[in-house]
């Protein structure tokens, strides 16, 4: 799955592998993102899409494989080479996972300042903005995460992603559990935010209306595996029976719901 | 038999597993404090959190505990006809024992279990690996901090559970006790050395160490939600409790003479 031409792919991931105990997770996942480009990864519940995230990320160490970003080799970076490497990447987790003892526009400055060291009132400045980016007043800044609505909280994790202008987006989640209106919002601010910087994308979701809104291509996983992927257009004529069931959400198809965790 | 061995061996492995986890848990936190950036404002953060809020548990733990040992020690030295030991029992075993050990259990209960159940949370949701995400270690934002502040807090809450407790004995032995206030305080001073405070105050360094590490360690690594942050902050001051017991024999021994 990789882009046309010559041009190296931002992020390309090779059989990569990654076990809990005996749970094998990822069983040697293959996927490109070239730059500038909006991949989703879709697949059930517990098929490792947070887990290739997270890979990706440096949050988890695979047990195999290989991770390039701009054709550099990332497993296995550790120290200051990974902290320059994360000045890259910008995330928004699935529960948003602000930080409940700081104020909303020091959430949104944070990665400024003790990431990269600004000073806090230019920070500040700069999380007003990434706030108004985003539709949310001057007026939430000095208020707490725990006094937001989920889909505010959601619009300030966002913010706080797109904060030091990352190169990269991942977005876990993202409309997972907010209304529709307001799941809708966000598509809409996620991917204004995406092209506005320019940066490429990788979302996981099993959101089929967010899905459409938000992606180039689209990748599937399942059982630890990419096993199709293609234009987002190309979505209801995959051809491929996994996607045809999850799409359109049957119970009958080749996709067996586990009732227990692996 | 060799099932009993098996079991032994794996409690015996699994003993030395965690203990190498937790060794280097606290040898990375160490570390990470060798290169810039550096929090001194989250340390102080951490001082008065560890420090401030802790002096009225940590005040009221030690009165009474120096008027009990006030009582208890005239009860005993007055079978032999030694009363005139109690001021010099009270403060050094405030001093040498009782001021860190009481102080550290304290301390332990109060902001051992609040930095579990603190740094837990952050864990189940995600905000521990935001701050990665932000280009932050978290052992350097988090732990380090906590550990510095456990390191020099304690020492200081210490020597004010000192003052207090020899005033509590003070209270019970002029006041209960009928003892002469100048002379009473004359004993305090006179068998009293220097090494009996620091002792006491390098014990509560270690305790101050232990209790922050314990609750980093056990925040650090919960799993599973609110039952696995509950069971970190159970974990965070049982294990605290326990080691500052054990150190404390070690310790005792070293300053022996």
């Amino acid at each position: 799955m990789t882009s046309s031409g010559p041009q190296i792919p931002k992020i390309a991931v090779r059989g990569l592998q990654k076990s809990f105990g005996t749970n094998l997770v990822l069983a040697g996942v293959d996927v490109s993102v070239a730059t500038g480009e909006s991949l989703v990864i879709i697949g059930g519940s517990g098929t490792g899409k947070s887990v290739l995230i997270k890979c990706i990320l440096g949050l988890l160490v695979p047990d195999g494989g290989s991770i390039r970003i701009d054709g550099a080799e990332t497993v296995g970076l550790a120290g200051r080479a990974r902290e320059q490497l994360t000045h890259k990447f910008g995330m928004l987790f699935q529960g948003s996972a602000l930080f409940d003892s700081l104020p909303v526009w020091e959430n949104v400055a944070f990665g400024l300042i003790q990431g990269r060291g600004m000073p806090r009132r230019q920070a500040r400045d700069i999380a007003l903005q990434k706030l108004a980016a985003v539709g949310l007043g001057a007026e939430v800044a000095a208020l707490r995460p725990a006094e937001l609505s989920g889909g505010m909280q959601k619009r300030v994790a966002l913010a706080r992603a797109i904060a030091a202008e990352p190169e990269i987006l991942f977005f876990d989640e993202p409309t997972t559990g907010l209304d529709p209106i307001m799941a809708d919002v966000i598509n809409r601010l996620i991917v204004q935010c995406v092209r506005g910087l320019g940066a490429t994308a990788v979302s996981i979701t099993h959101d089929m209306v967010s899905t459409r809104k938000i992606a180039d291509r689209v990748a599937m996983l399942h059982r630890g595996r990419i096993v199709w992927h293609g234009p987002a257009a190309d979505i209801d004529r995959s051809g491929n029976p996994f996607v045809d069931q999850f799409v359109n959400g049957r119970e009958e198809g080749p996709i067996h719901m586990q009732v227990r965790a692996a | 038999m060799m099932g009993f061995l098996a079991s032994v061996g794996a409690l015996a492995l699994t003993f030395l597993a965690g203990t190498g986890r937790l060794a280097l848990f606290a040898a990375r936190a160490l570390a990470a404090g060798l290169a810039p950036p550096y929090y001194p404002r989250l340390i102080v953060r951490q001082f008065v959190y560890m420090g401030y809020y802790s002096l009225p548990v940590v005040g009221m733990t030690a009165l009474f505990t120096g008027m009990v040992l006030a009582l208890q020690s005239y009860t005993a030295s007055s079978r032999f006809n030694a009363e005139s030991t109690v001021a010099t029992i009270v403060v050094l075993s405030i001093t040498r024992e009782l001021g860190p050990v009481i102080a550290g259990l304290m301390v332990a209960g109060r902001v051992g279990a609040a930095m579990a159940a603190e740094i837990g949370t952050m864990r189940v949701t995600e905000q521990i690996d935001a701050l990665t995400t932000l280009s932050t270690d978290p052992l350097r934002y988090l732990v380090l901090p906590r550990l510095v502040a456990g390191l020099l807090t304690l020492p200081l809450l210490v020597i004010i559970a000192d003052i207090i407790g020899v005033f509590g004995g003070y209270l019970v032995a002029i006041y209960k006790l009928d003892f002469n206030a100048v002379s009473y305080l004359t004993q305090t001073q006179q068998y009293l050395k220097t090494n009996d405070v620091v002792s006491g105050l390098v014990k509560a360094a270690v305790f101050g160490f232990i209790v922050a590490l314990m609750g980093c360690y056990q925040g650090y690594h919960s799993r599973g939600g609110a039952e696995g942050v509950g069971q970190a902050t159970t974990y965070a001051v049982v294990s605290a409790s326990i080691l500052i017991l054990i150190s404390d024999y070690f310790l005792t021994q070293a300053f022996f003479t």
